[in-house]
């Protein structure tokens, strides 16, 4: 390589750390202060990790425990603090109950619907198709307020119902899979209809199975948009805590009367995150590997 | 058994016609081809007699019953198709197993884990890995069995999809230009295995492709399907030697046939260029097109009434036969002529030649394209 070319690639790489940077940094942040004392946290001391000298901590002992439960290293206070003070546990099965039943029914749902719309021929198939891109058009919180009514009107509200079934009919992902079940050969679906499968069993043991890269994407965009969502579960969870979603349980953290203390706030920000990072990690290998599965030609 | 009829068949996609008032008879244990250019219809037929595709009107019968209203998995047919179609995310074993479950195993026993407390899934798995394992060493594809789909060349995808539809031991086969996606060496190896697969099988095939070759090599009947008409039915030979339209002239052979512009006088001789025939056409005063075979002209240094010249605009060397692009003088014609390598080497683009024609071998067609008949020998 020529000395110029070192100069151009090197270019690409700096703009590429900056926004590495960029995006790193909250994180960076976010792990550096669950593990410092409040001092080092105010005063900006401390580097990633802080001195780690054991102490007591103040608002622990307002809260009512003894001294001497509260005396420990500035780590190890933040995240025994944090589960301490809010359920984590529960709120991140709640999280984990709710994101995977909305998925699930999501992909009972779009896969036929998008097979459907993809291959077969049935009179108003392009009407019912522009639905679904009409649909797309419309924004979450322009219909939040009647699907809220409806549901308190049925007497939803404050039930796990209430945050799964408004968001089991995904258009988008009806969308996603019908654009990928455009690129599905006809002659597989004849084929598998030679074989005698009837159609949802063609839906299910040859489309599914081919659609794996398309299906991850779109649990990549489901997971994460619903396992973050506060809008939604803040509208219709009213009192239970029992109910609460991660980023309700991260609310319990704000400010009290104490205070705001951020090192057990960062540390329950940093356990409820963890989950879809490491999901986040082995859907990513598995979508290349997917990729490959595809050897239809 | 395994014959097929297909009678008053019509097809039409909105107001498109596709098929026009077929009907074909398959007689059982017959490789038959459906061969026509693209967008003839013939793939809609075969479609058709699979029931993947419903006719617009007509009547399939298989084995003398009308299966009409069948369905395809029910029709006991198996198909080849073009891109093979196998399940690209199941084993090769997996692949030739699935319509052998599917149709001997009951709903419940295709559930899993519990489907396995059947009484009599065990015996049925047995003798599906049974037929399996015959298939697989039929076609030489046993070492094949634990890869994927995708990990396969072309040669050996296209048996896995032929397995698939062999273990089913159907009453017939329907083939959809199954070797279109082949390299041309293994295409032309794949033909003659295929003609040796339908000997041993005894089984009805239906196929279909674009390929003139593979027709005339392989089947024992085939149909000739231009437009959405069926225009021949014959034997391969007989196709060739005796096509009924022009268009089954010309679409027939390779290379293409050659068309002189000729005309019978009020008797009936019928001559071209500069040629007489010396034979009388039945249809009297008009003008005709007269086919004549690039092997039935050739090269000759007579000139003569019975000849005519041109020159050599392209010479095509296949080895075995030299194919000469000919002008000939009044311009009005392209014509292919062969020559043999030992007697045409020294002739050259751009040289004259004189043409003579095999006699007895020139076929007649009318201004519509309908093939006319000499009236003597």
């Amino acid at each position: 390589m020529e000395a110029k070319q070192y100069i151009g690639e090197g270019w690409k790489h700096a703009i590429l750390i900056i926004g590495a940077i960029v995006v790193m940094l909250p994180f960076y942040m976010m792990v550096s202060m669950s593990l410092k004392s409040q001092q080092e946290i105010q005063s900006i001391s401390g580097g990633l990790i802080g001195a780690q000298e054991t102490q007591t901590f103040p608002v622990c002992v307002k809260t009512g425990y003894s001294e001497e439960t509260c005396t420990m290293k500035p780590y190890q206070y933040n995240y025994w603090f944090a589960f301490e003070k809010a359920p984590i546990p529960r709120y991140l099965m709640n999280g984990v109950i709710v994101t995977l039943s909305i998925f699930i029914i999501q992909v009972l749902v779009a896969l036929p619907c998008a097979y459907a719309l993809a291959k077969l021929r049935f009179y108003g198939r392009e009407f019912v198709f522009s639905m679904v891109l009409f649909c797309l058009l419309i924004p979450v919180h322009g219909i939040a307020l009647p699907l809220y009514v409806m549901l308190a009107q049925a007497g939803l509200v404050d039930t796990y119902s209430a945050l799964i079934l408004p968001w089991t009919i995904s258009v988008f992902g009806i969308f996603l899979m019908r654009q990928f079940f455009m690129t599905v050969p006809d002659e597989l679906i004849d084929a598998a209809r030679m074989d005698g499968m009837g159609e949802y069993a063609i839906v299910w043991k040859v489309m599914l199975p081919t659609a794996i890269p398309a299906l991850l994407a779109f649990a990549i965009f489901s997971v994460v948009a619903h396992w973050n969502d506060y809008f939604w579960p803040r509208m219709v969870i009213t009192g239970n805590r029992d109910l609460f979603t991660p980023p309700l349980g991260i609310r319990e953290f704000r400010g009290g009367i104490d205070s705001d203390e951020f090192g057990p706030m960062m540390a329950s920000i940093v356990t409820v995150t963890v989950p879809l990072i490491v999901a986040f990690i082995i859907a990513q290998k598995r979508f290349i590997e997917g990729i490959t599965l595809t050897g239809m030609k | 058994m395994g014959t097929i009829s297909l009678k008053n068949i019509s097809k039409s996609f909105g107001s498109t016609q596709v098929l026009n008032n077929l009907n074909v008879d398959i007689n059982d244990g017959e490789f038959l081809t459906l061969v026509g250019p693209s967008g003839c219809g013939k793939s809609t037929l075969l479609r058709i007699i699979a029931g993947l595709e419903q006719q617009t009107s007509g009547d399939v019968l298989i084995d003398n019953k009308n299966v009409n209203r069948v369905r395809a998995s029910e029709r006991d047919l198996a198909m080849v198709f073009q891109s093979y179609a196998l399940y690209p995310h199941l084993t090769v074993r997996r692949n030739l197993e699935t319509p052998l479950r599917l149709r001997d195993y009951n709903a419940f026993e295709r559930l899993p884990l519990i489907g396995n407390f059947s009484p009599s899934k065990k015996e049925k798995t047995e003798s599906i890995n049974q037929l399996v394992n015959k298939t697989s060493e039929t076609l030489k594809i046993s070492e094949l069995l634990d890869r994927k789909p995708g990990q396969l060349s072309g040669g050996q995808r296209q048996r896995v999809a032929l397995g698939r539809a062999m273990v089913r031991e159907p009453v017939a086969f329907l083939m959809d230009e199954p070797l279109s996606n082949l390299d041309a060496a293994l295409r032309v190896h794949m033909r003659s295995e295929l003609s040796e697969l339908h000997n041993s099988l005894k089984t009805t095939f239906v196929y279909v492709t674009h390929d003139q070759a593979e027709a005339l090599t392989m089947s024992s009947r085939m149909a000739v399907m231009i437009d959405g008409n069926l225009l021949q039915l014959d034997t391969p030979q007989e196709v060739y030697d005796n096509p009924s339209s022009l268009s089954v002239a010309q679409f027939v052979g390779s290379p293409k046939i050659n068309i002189f512009k000729g005309t019978s006088d009020s008797s009936g001789t019928v001559s071209f260029l500069n040629v007489n025939l010396k034979r009388k056409s039945s249809e009297s005063n008009t003008d005709l097109h007269i086919g004549i075979r690039p092997e039935h002209l050739e090269i000759t240094n007579e000139s003569n009434e019975n000849t005519f010249s041109g020159t050599v605009a392209y010479r095509e060397n296949l080895g075995s036969d030299i194919f000469f692009h000919v002008n000939i003088e009044d311009g009005s014609n392209k014509i292919i002529v062969r020559g043999l390598p030992q007697l045409t080497h020294q002739i050259s683009n751009g040289s004259s030649v004189n043409i003579k024609r095999v006699s007895d071998k020139a076929l007649l067609f009318n201004q519509v394209g309908m093939r006319v008949q000499f009236t003597n020998a």
